[in-house]
């Protein structure tokens, strides 16, 4: 592995121990329900500030389920996921792309540098495009 | 830092509305117009708001037995500047909203505020900041991230104690009950933020040397070799 890859797996290494860790260590095992979202407990502090408080407005769309709602975050993930690999696999394809080019161009310049078959490759390679 | 629909009185919810709109069409401008001049960025535009997407739907486990997500605003803010990240944020606080039942229409204008407005806003300022005074490149990036994930929750916190200071301790006192949930539990996932975005800074640094350096984020001329790599971008 290069110097290059290993820091980024280190990175990556890292942030999934940030995420493990507080499983690990049974950081939640002081709460009834350990490591719900940080949203939900908010709504729960407000109703604990103003026990009358009654949301004035609910959601056009609510999924039906959990499974709904967690199929829902997966697709946003998946989209976002989605873009970031092409977007990487296709700059990644033009520079091996750019260097071929680059390699062929070389090659033939140097076989035009022969004296003789200069002419000859210089036709096939024109064919070919 | 979603607050749910419904959960922010209506004079404050007009009111980050209010505050947010003016930031989302200069958005709006800004984006229009990079497209128009640069049309060769729109792809790293999209993986931008990728980037945001996947991030904001990751919900972290953290130190205090809560789970919560990144934002993933840090990376556009940097890249293209906080106004373009306004619209990208906004999109996917839109797709969470109508889709996810997650934030909501009412608390839109909250929610933008902090997590597309302050945070990108926060981050690219740091980020500046620790450039001008040469800190390396991927040192600026990851306090860039960490405080624009950071700065969005303490914004939160700040909009639910305002919206509902404590009958006895008042603004303070409800200040440090929504920061107990929201700020404390983002550091981590702050941290996280900040390492993925090196994580994919440095990827970007492999593949779009010509992009980056159009933006800003390399010097010009710093390698002969990036010269290559420019020919091959702007095609």
């Amino acid at each position: 592995m290069s110097r290059n890859a290993k820091i980024n797996a280190l990175l990556l290494l890292v942030v999934a121990a940030l995420a493990v860790l507080p499983l690990a260590l049974g950081l939640g095992d002081h709460k009834e329900e350990p490591f719900t979202g940080a949203d939900g407990e908010a709504e729960t502090a407000i109703t604990e500030i103003e026990p009358d408080y009654e949301p004035w407005f609910s959601p056009l769309y609510e999924p039906p389920s959990g499974e709904i709602e967690s199929a829902l975050f997966s697709l946003q993930a998946a989209i976002g996921a989605g873009v970031l690999a092409y977007y990487f696999g296709l700059h990644r394809g033009r520079r091996q792309g750019e260097a071929r080019a680059l390699a062929q161009r070389d090659a033939e310049a140097a076989a035009q540098d022969v004296p003789g078959s200069g002419s000859a490759s210089g036709k096939s390679t024109a064919e070919q495009d | 830092m979603h607050i749910a629909e419904g959960f922010l009185p209506p004079a404050h919810a007009v009111a980050w509305g209010v505050a947010s709109a003016p930031f989302v069409v200069h958005g709006v401008r800004s984006l229009t117009r990079e497209v128009k001049e640069h049309p060769e960025s729109t792809l790293l535009l999209g993986a931008s708001g990728a980037f945001t997407f996947v991030l904001s739907a990751l919900k972290l486990p953290s130190v205090t037995g809560s789970c919560s997500h990144p934002t993933g605003t840090g990376l556009g803010a940097i890249l293209f500047r906080p106004p373009i990240m306004a619209v990208l944020g906004t999109i996917t606080l839109l797709f969470q909203a109508l889709l996810l039942a997650h934030g909501g229409l009412t608390t839109l204008g909250a929610n933008v505020f902090s997590m597309a407005v302050v945070g990108p806003w926060a981050g690219y300022a740091i980020y500046r900041l620790l450039r001008r005074y040469g800190v390396p490149l991927m040192v600026a990036v990851f306090f860039g991230a960490f405080l624009a994930d950071l700065s969005t929750y303490c914004v939160t916190t700040v909009q639910l104690a305002l919206a509902f200071p404590d009958p006895s301790s008042g603004f303070l006192g409800a200040l440090g009950k929504f920061g107990s949930i929201f700020a404390v539990t983002q550091i981590p996932l702050a941290v996280s933020e900040g390492l993925l975005t090196v994580f994919v800074m440095r990827l970007l640094v492999q593949s779009s040397k010509g992009e980056l350096t159009r933006l800003g984020v390399l010097v010009a001329g710093k390698q002969a070799a990036t010269g290559a790599g420019t020919e091959a971008v702007a095609r």
